[in-house]
C-alpha cells in the first residue's frame, strides 16, 4: 500500500481523533471569529428591533434537547434582545421535550436581564422580568397542526392556562390578546418538520409575519419561502446564532460555539481533500499499470 | 355499514373542512373550533394508547428474556420515576419521606412485574406479596407524609426540583451527547464518501466546500467571492430544485386528501 492508498483509507479513528484534539483547543483557546451577518438574519433582527414597546412576540421553541447546542443560543440572544427592548413573549412549545427546555431558558434569560448592559453603545438597565407581566409560557400540547390552527382562533382554546396553571384570563399581558392579530411576529425555532406547519397552517392562513431558527442542515430547505416573502428571515444553526448575537452585540454561546465549528470544518475540509488526492493519484497509478 | 360509516365521515367533514375554510361565518368558526377540540380530545386516546403499547412491549421483553431484555426494565423505570415526579412536589423546605415513598413505588412495581412474569408458582406468589406489601407503604407514606403531596390538576410537579434536575442533568446531557456524536461520523462519512468519481458528484463536492467555508475569516479577500458564491448556490440553484419539489409534494398532498375524502384512498382502515 503507497501512500496515496493510505491517504484513501485512513482509519476513521485517526479521523474522531483529529476532530476532538482540534474541537478541544480551538474550545479552550481565547480568540474571537468575526462574524459577517446575512440579510436573512439582519431583517429578523431588524423586524424586533424596530418594534414599539410593549407589543408581543410569540416565540415557539419547537426542538429537543438533542439540538440544544445549535438552537439554544439563537433562543437566549433573541429573547433577551426582546426584553431589553421591553417587547412582551408569549412562549410555546410544541416539541414533547420542550417545556422543560423553554423554562431553562425562560431563567437563564432572566438571570441575563437582570443585569446592567451596554449594547451597540445604549445602555440597558437591569430589570427583573415578571411571568404575567413581561412573558407567558403557554406549555406543550400535542398535535402541533391542530395548536398552531386553534391559537389562530383564539390562544385560548389549546391553553385555557398557561404552563403554570394560570388561567389566560387573568394573565395581565394576555388581557385583550385573542389570537394571531394581537401579535407583532411569531418567531419559531426548530429542529424538525413543525417549521412547515408554522408555514402552512399559520403563516398560510393567519397571514403573519413569521421568522424562522433552524438547524444549519435545515436552511436550504427554507429558501423558497424567504423568497416568496412568506419568512422574513432564516437564522440556520450555530452561524445564524452567532450573526444574531453580532447584531445584538451581545457575544454568547454562538459566537463561542463558531471557534470550534469553523476549526472542525477545516478539518473536515483538509481530510475531504486529503481523501480525493489519494484518489486521484492511485487512479493515476492504476492507469499507468493498465497500460 | 362498517365500511360505509367511515367512509362517509371522512367524505362530510373533509368536505366540510374545505368549504370553512373559504367561509368565514360565526356558525362556521363555532364547528371548527368545536372539531378542533375533538382532535384534541382523540389525540389524549392516543398518548393513552401510547402508554399502554411501551408497557406492553416492555413487559413482553422482561417476559420473554429477549436480548437486552434488561434496558426494557430501565424504559419502566424512567417512565414511572419521571411520572411520579411530575405529578408530586414537596410542600416545605423537607423532603420528609419523600424518597422512601419512591423507593417504596418502584420496588413495589418491580416485584408486581416480577410476579407477572414469572412462571414458578411459589415465585410468582412472593413477587405480587411484596409488590402489594411495598405498594401499601408507598400509599399509608403518601397519605400520612405532611411533607410532599400529589399535584394531578395543577402544574406544581412540573417545577418541582426532582422533575426539573433529572430533565436538566440527564434527558438534556444525553440527548445532547447523542447527537453530538453525530460530528464524527459525519465527518468520517464526508471522507470516505465525498469523491471526485464523476462530473455530478465534483459538482456535489464542489457546493459542499464553498458552503462550508463560507464566512470562514481566514480566507482573506477570496472569502468574500467564496460567501458570494454560497449565497448564489443557495439563492439560485438550491431554490430552483427546492421550489419544485415543495410544489411538487403541495400537489401529492392534494391529490391524497381528494383520494382520502372520495374514498378512493381506503389504507386508514386498515385495508387498501
Amino acid at each position: 500500500m503507497n501512500i496515496f492508498d493510505r491517504m484513501m483509507l485512513l482509519d476513521r479513528r485517526w479521523v474522531f481523533l483529529s476532530l476532538v484534539i482540534v474541537c478541544v483547543v480551538s474550545y479552550i483557546i481565547p480568540f474571537q471569529i468575526p462574524i459577517m451577518v446575512t440579510d436573512e438574519v439582519e431583517s429578523i433582527y431588524d423586524m424586533i428591533d424596530t418594534l414599539p414597546e410593549g407589543e408581543i412576540v410569540l416565540l415557539a421553541m419547537d426542538f429537543d434537547p438533542s439540538l440544544l447546542a445549535e438552537l439554544q443560543p439563537m433562543t437566549y440572544a433573541m429573547a433577551e434582545h426582546a426584553f431589553r427592548k421591553n417587547l412582551k413573549v408569549i412562549f410555546v412549545t410544541l416539541s414533547q421535550n420542550g417545556p422543560g427546555m423553554v423554562d431553562q431558558a425562560i431563567r437563564e434569560v432572566a438571570d441575563s436581564v437582570r443585569l446592567d448592559r451596554t449594547y451597540n453603545g445604549v445602555f440597558y438597565k437591569g430589570k427583573e422580568i415578571v411571568n404575567g407581566e413581561d412573558y407567558t409560557f403557554l406549555g406543550y400540547k400535542p398535535y402541533f397542526a391542530l395548536i398552531i390552527l386553534g391559537m389562530g382562533q383564539n390562544f385560548r382554546i389549546p391553553f385555557p392556562s398557561d404552563y403554570y396553571g394560570t388561567a389566560l384570563d387573568s394573565i395581565p399581558m394576555m388581557k385583550g390578546v385573542l389570537n394571531y392579530d394581537q401579535v407583532a411576529c411569531v418567531v419559531d425555532i426548530c429542529g424538525g418538520n413543525v417549521v412547515d406547519a408554522w408555514i402552512s397552517y399559520g403563516q398560510g392562513r393567519y397571514n403573519f409575519k413569521l421568522a424562522l431558527g433552524m438547524t444549519g442542515v435545515m436552511a436550504a430547505d427554507y429558501y423558497p419561502y424567504l423568497n416568496s416573502g412568506q419568512v422574513v428571515g432564516i437564522m440556520g444553526g450555530l452561524l445564524g446564532a452567532a450573526e444574531y448575537e453580532q447584531l445584538t452585540d451581545n457575544a454568547g454561546l454562538a459566537k463561542d460555539g463558531m471557534r470550534v465549528q469553523v476549526f472542525a470544518h477545516l478539518l473536515i475540509i483538509l481530510f475531504i481533500l486529503m481523501g480525493n488526492i489519494g484518489y486521484f493519484m492511485s487512479q493515476r497509478d492504476k492507469r499507468k499499470l493498465g497500460r | 355499514m362498517r365500511r360505509q360509516l367511515p367512509l362517509a365521515l371522512v367524505f362530510i367533514f373533509g368536505v366540510f373542512m374545505i368549504v370553512q375554510y373559504f367561509v368565514p361565518h360565526e356558525y362556521s368558526e363555532w364547528v371548527y373550533e368545536f372539531l378542533l377540540d375533538w382532535i384534541t380530545i382523540i389525540g389524549i386516546f392516543a398518548l393513552a394508547l401510547g402508554i399502554y403499547s411501551l408497557t406492553h412491549v416492555s413487559m413482553g421483553k422482561i417476559r420473554n428474556r429477549t436480548p437486552n431484555w434488561q434496558y426494557a426494565i430501565v424504559t419502566m423505570l424512567g417512565l414511572f420515576v419521571m411520572i411520579y415526579f411530575g405529578f408530586t412536589a414537596r410542600t416545605g423546605d423537607s423532603w420528609g419521606l419523600y424518597f422512601v415513598a419512591l423507593v417504596a413505588l418502584t420496588l413495589g412495581i418491580s416485584s408486581l412485574t416480577w410476579g407477572a412474569v414469572e412462571t414458578q408458582a411459589s415465585r410468582r406468589k412472593i413477587g405480587f406479596a411484596a409488590g402489594l406489601g411495598l405498594l401499601a407503604v408507598f400509599v399509608l407514606v403518601a397519605v400520612f407524609d405532611p411533607s410532599w403531596k400529589f399535584y394531578f390538576y395543577t402544574s406544581e410537579g412540573l417545577q418541582s426540583a426532582m422533575f426539573r434536575n433529572f430533565f436538566d442533568y440527564i434527558m438534556i446531557p444525553i440527548q445532547s451527547t447523542m447527537f453530538s456524536l453525530l460530528a464524527f461520523f459525519i465527518a468520517s462519512a464526508a471522507y470516505r464518501a465525498f469523491r471526485a468519481r464523476n462530473i455530478l458528484a465534483t459538482l456535489l463536492l464542489a457546493s459542499a466546500l464553498i458552503v462550508m467555508l463560507r464566512f470562514n475569516p481566514f480566507l482573506g479577500p477570496v472569502g468574500e467571492y467564496i460567501a458570494q458564491t454560497a449565497n448564489w448556490l443557495l439563492n439560485v440553484p438550491n431554490l430552483a430544485a427546492k421550489r419544485a419539489i415543495v410544489i411538487g409534494i403541495g400537489l401529492g398532498i392534494v391529490a391524497t386528501a381528494l383520494k382520502v375524502i372520495l374514498g378512493i384512498e381506503r389504507g386508514y382502515m386498515g385495508r387498501g
